[in-house]
């Protein structure tokens, strides 16, 4: 593998940026957090010399090099602190998440082998006593919050201000072996352990390097052009990579102000006071700020409703375009200055969007109609696509060329590679060092060349060049005709719509696909009840004719957008029932995290699959169901089978 | 009067010498004895509960206690010297403050505002310069704010600062009250019937802010709570009270297995 250019004057490690931003921006913010009500803020300077206080301390109680330090909390300075401030001795810290159970802590805290524990409050200590028995590494423990704390046992527990007190006071004796460690930390050195959230299996311990964190700190922040006057809100997991990338790697890079809110439930509010200039959610909480603000003008007066619908209806039609820098009529902008001065401005401004100059969503499919909502008010939304192994960029959309559908184009420097089963591979300077302990699984993961497989299949579109991601590798399979079978690329289309909340779609190794759906019984209900349609139950309301009507325009509309992809044309839907129970938990169709189990349920409802094949009109069926209280039941329906129409795949193709 | 030595309690801590003592209280309105003849004591940094069936008395000897009523007959003392009649608002800037069985707030007012009203006792600034938050009330708001802050952060109500307390549910609205007679830093806290009405979960949440003051501040608690199992695990001494007289005086442990007790809650042949 090529070695990339080696990093510029000498900034080889986060704490080498710490001291540069000290001293360039020594006046400027570098965190806040609100605490007593008002926003505490410390300048880079400030930040720089209580780090390294506690960097002193550390050494004062033995911290060697090469120890992993577990930091555990929500977001807080303090805990930014402790990271680069273990960073500067040597050490590698370990974010964990902190509303892990005390047996997921245990793994990774015996995994890594962590002497030293920085927890943020009075729950995470307990956690962490609970099972230090089981820890042989494990000596001392500092916490921040020093309430209820009074207490508990002092021999191995330290408060943080303490520590830093104790730092500063040995501050001759320590001081030279402190410029001796921070000089020896190069650009392989290990900057960060990152543990997997570990959907398969035991979570895996992803070592990053500060050629990871500050090559791809630099190339991001190069592509969004940030600067140190962007404002961020940290309020995701401090062990996500996200996190870390974003509120350490960039904001330092870029030297800007990372803002931690008060409290998980405040976050809202402190967003609002804040307004961040680059913000990063994933697609569910975009969603429940759209249904937040739908209920809202539901309840709003007339004119107010009025007002809103008729100027989102604008938006919608011209947002986009506008704030893709395209050609737009002067009495459209006229129209959107005036929306933007009486809906997308205070709207914006209740939403804490109002400064948002980049922002980005990842982790799931986003909707297309959600995506445009936020672009439509002016919103830079974009999304990217990313994983811990290759700190966080893989593709991301460039100004401009945003869409739902697509992931973008590849990061800067980072290489992509689409193998023949679709898997898509990557090899860039954040490609991560390895898996700690773990040889077998890094052999597995990255080969020699260092290219990393991502586990999702995807393609590249040729009309744009951006990739797209279909599934995970291990779900898509081949039609009979050797087409490709992407199941919940085209379920997660469908279920965009409010009236449909799960579908499973089958067809591996057939000539044709079918799909079971669920209809969301809250948007269909009420819409059940605005039309005066009775009901007493899911089953009588699935059976409706005139749900099947629009379940099936659904499915159509959808077979149109398929069918424009050339190389999942061929999963279009051909017959679809609407199964007589939603799927559940408790009878094993699904997960707790509900995701359908697409094995499970296709053995539970042979008998529908088989219908949906053999070209019948309507079929009975029993089923055993499980009630809350786990006594046992059974329900009996006779379900239609619908046909729908499907587009040419052939002519497609051949008119390209 | 003489001063009581401080005593050890079962999970070890070191409770302080008399801070209030009640002797030969009786209360009459009227014909009606509300309460005949009590006594007990409260020490400095103890959970004193005050248990007994409805009507026994409970309310009325906590309204004793605030000075809202003034005794017929016994003397209260209070940090070693006789307390004479005075108002409630007097007592107050003792350092008695308390909450009320029914809701007692500013329910048109945010959480913010009714918290601060708990700080009244400590506001000297006139009228003139409160209305032109000039000088001394500025200064004075500030630092009492900062108090009023570090209460709402101690009982995690900071997402609720600035909601109207009409918005509010039940449980909340009890740890708004809560937080407002903390805010006045007081050296004696009353609880009336802290948990009623409230669910298992909101009972767990005041049991240990409860607690939490009590340990963070070294706070005196007296309350009154029917819940017997919250009062047998908060409580370091129990009243027992029945129709107006004192029918036991111990620690949980052991008022649980007094027959008086027994008798009173579960009821006897007659």
């Amino acid at each position: 593998m090529a070695k990339l250019a080696e990093s510029t004057d000498g900034l080889c490690s986060v704490p080498a940026l710490l001291q540069r931003n000290a001293e360039k921006f020594s006046d400027r913010p570098a965190y806040r957090e609100k605490e007593y009500g008002i926003w505490q803020s410390w300048t880079w300077k400030e930040a720089s010399k209580e780090i390294e206080a506690l960097a002193l301390g550390l050494l004062n109680l033995g911290v060697n090099r090469g120890d992993h330090v577990a930091i555990i909390g929500r977001n807080r300075p303090y805990l930014y602190w402790s990271m680069v401030a273990a960073q500067m001795v040597g050490a590698v810290p370990v974010p964990l998440y902190a509303d892990a159970v005390a047996e997921e802590m245990e793994y990774v805290l015996s995994h890594c082998g962590a002497r030293f524990v920085i927890a943020a409050d009075q729950e995470q200590v307990d956690k962490v006593i609970d099972i230090q028995e089981h820890l042989h590494q494990f000596e001392h423990m500092l916490y921040v919050d020093p309430r209820g704390m009074r207490k508990y046992d002092h021999r191995r527990l330290h408060e943080f201000s303490h520590v830093q007190d104790q730092g500063r006071a040995a501050y001759d004796e320590f001081i030279e072996d402190l410029k001796i460690r921070i000089g020896e930390l190069t650009y392989d050195s290990t900057c960060v352990m990152l543990y997997t959230s570990g959907t398969t299996g035991k979570p895996k311990g992803v070592v990053l390097s500060n050629r990871n964190i500050i090559a791809s700190a630099k190339a991001s922040s190069e592509f969004d052009g940030l600067t140190e006057k962007e404002e961020i809100l940290a309020y995701l997991p401090m062990a996500w990579v996200g996190d870390f990338i974003f509120s350490l790697g960039q904001a330092y890079w870029a030297g800007f102000c990372v803002n931690c809110p008060e409290s998980a439930e405040t976050m809202k509010t402190d967003l609002r006071e804040i307004a961040p200039s680059y913000y990063f959610a994933p697609p569910a909480v975009f969603e429940g700020q759209l249904t937040q603000i739908m209920i809202r003008m539901e309840d709003a007066g007339n004119f107010k409703k009025k007002m809103f619908h008729h100027y989102m209806a604008h938006a919608r039609k011209v947002g986009p375009d506008l704030l893709e820098g395209k050609p737009v009529g002067m009495m459209d902008r006229l129209k959107y200055a005036m929306g933007e001065f009486m809906v997308y401005g205070p709207l914006k401004n209740a939403l804490g969007f109002s400064n948002v100059r980049v922002g980005y969503t990842a982790g799931e499919a986003i909707g297309p109609e959600l995506f445009d909502f936020y672009r439509s008010l002016g919103i830079n939304l974009k999304q990217l696509y990313g994983q811990t192994e290759a700190t966080v960029f893989i593709t991301q959309q460039p100004d401009g060329e945003v869409r739902s559908d697509t992931v973008g184009v590849p990061s800067p420097g980072v290489e992509i590679r689409i193998e023949d089963s679709g898997e898509v591979f990557y090899r860039s300077p954040g490609t991560f060092v390895e898996y700690y302990n773990n040889p077998e699984s890094t052999a597995d993961t990255k080969d020699a060349e260092g290219w990393v497989a991502t586990g999702d299949a995807g393609f590249f579109e040729k009309s744009s060049g951006h990739l797209r991601i279909i599934d995970r590798i291990k779900d898509v399979g081949k039609m009979s005709d050797g087409g490709m079978f992407a199941p919940k690329y085209v379920e997660n289309k469908l279920k965009f719509y409010p009236n449909i909340l799960e579908v499973v779609v089958f067809g591996a190794g057939r000539d044709r696909c079918t799909a079971f759906v669920n209809i969301d019984l809250t948007a269909v209900g009420n819409w059940a009840e605005r039309n005066n349609i009775a009901y007493a139950s899911y089953q009588e309301l699935a059976g409706h004719p005139e749900v099947l009507d629009t379940i099936q325009s659904h499915i159509e509309e959808t077979n149109i957008s398929i069918a424009q992809d050339e190389m999942l044309a061929g999963c279009q839907i051909h017959r679809f029932l609407i199964l007589h129970k939603e799927l559940d938990a408790d009878d094993g169709e699904m997960t707790r995290t509900r995701k359908v189990r697409r094995k499970i349920v296709g053995e539970k409802f042979d008998d529908l699959v088989t219908a949906l094949y053999d070209g019948s009109d309507e079929i009975y069926t029993e089923t055993e169901v499980t009630y809350e209280d786990g006594r046992k039941g059974k329900i009996t329906a006779t379900l239609q089978i619908r046909d729908t129409k499907v587009q040419p795949v052939a002519a497609k193709i051949a008119a390209e | 009067m003489t001063e009581t030595e401080g005593y050890v309690t079962a999970d070890g801590r070191q409770i302080g010498g008399q801070l209030m003592e009640l002797k030969n209280i009786t209360l009459k309105f009227g014909g009606v004895t509300a309460i005949s003849d009590i006594s007990f004591d409260i020490h400095e940094g103890e959970i004193r509960a005050i248990i007994g069936p409805n009507g026994a008395g409970k309310s009325s000897m906590l309204n004793i206690i605030s000075g809202f009523y003034t005794p017929t007959i016994g003397e209260l003392w209070y940090k070693g010297s006789k307390r004479p009649a005075m108002k409630p608002f007097e007592i107050a800037r003792m350092g008695v403050a308390r909450t009320f069985q029914n809701i007692a707030l500013f329910e048109g007012m945010t959480v913010l505002d009714n918290v601060m009203t708990g700080r009244l006792t400590h506001m000297n600034a006139g009228i003139g310069a409160q209305a032109l938050w000039y000088g001394k009330a500025r200064d004075e708001e500030i630092a009492n704010r900062e108090v009023v802050e570090k209460v709402i952060d101690f009982l995690e109500i900071q997402n609720i600062r600035k909601t109207p307390v009409g918005r509010l549910p039940y449980g909340l609205k009890k740890r708004v009250e809560l937080a407002r007679a903390l805010a006045a830093e007081p050296s004696i806290l009353l609880l009336d019937e802290p948990m009623a009405g409230m669910n298992v979960e909101e009972k767990e949440d005041m049991s240990r802010f409860i607690l939490d003051v009590n340990d963070e501040f070294g706070t005196t608690i007296c309350l009154i709570e029917h819940d017997m199992g919250v009062v047998m695990d908060l409580s370091d001494r129990v009243v027992v009270m029945d129709y107006g007289k004192k029918i036991g005086d111990g620690p949980p442990d052991e008022v649980r297995n007094n027959q008086d007790v027994i008798d009173a809650y579960l009821g006897v042949p007659h």
